[in-house]
């Protein structure tokens, strides 16, 4: 069942669309701020709750990347892989993601601190290379300052 | 130099509030239309103006709009949407315009829903552009209360609501129909066309998307008229254009330039030029799904036409500089690395043919590279382009390939020949 708060957030939405169905991608929003990220029993809450079957939802869940159906660290790390961040070394950048948090793309800190993920483009180009964790955007990086960004995150 | 889009806007200062838009003039021009013209007349304007889509495609504002059924026979329900979903990769033009005078596009969106007589209207943002986010929630609130939106506007009878949607992220929310899809709650793979959106798009009613760029250009062709517009360009396709450039330059930024501005003007003045000790080797003139062109095109003005006589597109207009220290088959692999992920596996040709090319490119990166690999990258830019495949990314993921097996074909050999990559 979507809890009392998850199914309030959906109100307005449900106002908005024709038919429930079409809440699908506002559900998944709603059920990842939450509780996380998006857990089978998750699905299940939401195909219940939008009329739907669990397949429905989970064919929409699985495209969307960020729509997170493993869980993930308290603070995930976006770090963008596209091009102009690839002329500007964000592979650098990365070396150093490796080194300090000893995860590689997919993965999650033992502590359950950092997920890191590669993200297309962030379109902020002009300061590239550049990633976000959780809301913030972090700009022009620089491998020696890596360290002191991931500090800000406990 | 006139910048009607950007005159308001001013770095790390967050955007006017409505009483300080109006002051400045900001929606006289909504009030304008729908006071004094007919839908029919704004449509006349805008179609006059020649505004061309700023999104990539270029395709004609006003044309776009005349498809969409009018009268007492058309559906209720209508839909305009904004197409906020700036994916492309080297593309930071519409974050600019979106945290930096949402009211102006606010204004564009009603302006523009009135002349299709749209009773609701989507602004479909990308997840990252959390700021953008913001100042939208609060310039749509605003708007609301001070009687822009909502039912009745300014007493008229016209009824518009408006709603922000953000995503949960995939290059192809960029895709018209795909956006659409992901409006509807569902996964975002293309639709056929026919019908076209403008007829049967959103939830099957009709339907404009147009791109945030624009919108924000529609108050202004309202306010000063079509050939004041017209003059804002250097070689008469009308407007202005917000350019950007990233890559190794000294300044890469954006700027509000005249359509039809040279690259050469945009990359060595206002961009600065490449940094010290580095050689301009590419250029990707529109975002990742355009042809490269090189040094020898430096003097083409940057519009729709004159870029595509040079053999590729005005995109975007955001140049993706590639510098002679960065390895152009390593700036392809990332390029198709992106195109391959993003394919949302709907046709075959894309969802099969990108990996493939994806992985002959990095073999030749490791310098496992087999010269008919040459050839194969060829066949794929052919069969993978345009009218093979269901939408417009394949054919767009394959434009840097086949223009950098034509300018860069030496180094793709030198990597097979000798087997490494001669940047590492």
């Amino acid at each position: 069942m979507l809890s009392i708060e998850e199914q309030k957030d959906l109100e307005e939405e449900l106002k908005i669309v024709p038919y429930k169905k079409a809440a699908t991608i506002e559900a998944l929003k709603v059920v990842q701020k939450h509780r996380g990220w998006v857990s089978d029993e998750g699905v299940k809450d939401i195909a219940l709750f939008l009329e739907i079957t669990p397949d429905e939802v989970d064919g929409v869940a699985t495209f969307y990347n960020m729509v997170f159906r493993r869980e993930v660290g308290r603070h995930v790390i976006l770090l963008c892989d596209s091009v102009s961040c690839y002329i500007l070394g964000y592979q650098q950048i990365l070396y150093q993601l490796n080194r300090k948090l000893k995860i590689s793309f997919g993965e999650t800190t033992n502590d359950g601190r950092f997920t890191l993920l590669p993200i297309p483009c962030l379109g902020t180009c002009d300061h590239a290379p550049a990633m976000m964790i959780d809301n913030d955007l972090h700009r022009d990086l620089d491998p020696a300052n890596i360290d002191s960004i991931l500090e800000m995150y406990n | 130099m006139e910048k009607p889009l950007t005159q308001h806007i001013k770095a790390n200062e967050p955007p006017m509030n409505i009483s300080e838009y109006e002051k400045a003039g900001g929606y006289s021009a909504l009030r304008k239309a729908v006071k004094e013209m007919q839908p029919k007349d704004v449509l006349k304007v805008v179609s006059d103006s020649n505004l061309r889509g700023r999104g990539g495609a270029g395709f004609p504002t006003g044309m776009k709009w005349s498809f969409v059924p009018m009268g007492d026979n058309a559906p209720k329900d209508k839909y305009l949407v904004c197409n906020a979903d700036e994916m492309e990769p080297g593309t930071f033009k519409d974050r600019l315009l979106l945290e930096g005078n949402p009211h102006q596009l606010l204004e564009g969106m009603i302006i523009s829903a009135y002349t299709i007589q749209a009773n609701k209207g989507f602004v479909f943002l990308r997840w990252a552009y959390k700021t953008a986010a913001d100042v939208i929630l609060k310039s749509i609130a605003e708007a609301y209360k001070a009687g822009y939106l909502g039912k009745n506007i300014l007493g008229t009878g016209y009824n518009f609501d408006l709603y922000l949607h953000t995503s949960v992220g995939r290059y192809m929310c960029g895709e018209e129909t795909g956006l659409l899809n992901a409006l509807e709650g569902k996964r975002a793979t293309p639709r056929a066309k026919p019908p076209f959106p403008q007829v049967s798009g959103l939830f099957g009613k009709p339907t404009i998307v147009n791109n945030v760029e624009t919108l924000s250009f529609i108050p202004h062709i309202i306010n000063n008229g079509t050939e004041w517009f017209k003059e804002l360009s250097l070689t008469g396709e009308g407007g202005t254009k917000i350019y950007g450039v990233s890559g190794k330059v000294k300044n890469p930024n954006t700027w509000e330039l005249p359509l039809g501005t040279t690259m050469r003007e945009i990359i060595f003045e206002h961009a600065g030029g490449m940094r010290d000790g580095l050689k301009l080797k590419g250029i990707l003139p529109g975002g990742a799904s355009t042809d490269f062109l090189t040094e020898e095109h430096l003097d083409v003005n940057m519009d729709f036409t004159s870029v595509g006589k040079a053999g590729s597109r005005l995109g975007t207009g955001t140049l993706i500089i590639l510098d002679d220290k960065t390895c152009p088959v390593g700036m392809v692999h990332n390029l198709e690395h992106f195109f391959a992920q993003e394919s949302c596996g709907w046709c075959t040709p894309c969802r099969d043919g990108l990996p493939w090319v994806e992985k002959i490119l990095m073999s030749i990166e490791e310098g496992e590279g087999r010269m008919e690999d040459l050839d194969i990258l060829s066949f794929h830019s052919k069969n993978l382009g345009p009218g093979r495949t269901f939408c417009a990314l394949a054919p767009g993921a394959v434009e840097p390939l086949q223009s950098s097996l034509k300018y860069f074909r030496q180094d793709y050999e030198y990597h097979i020949k000798n087997k490494r990559c001669p940047w590492r």
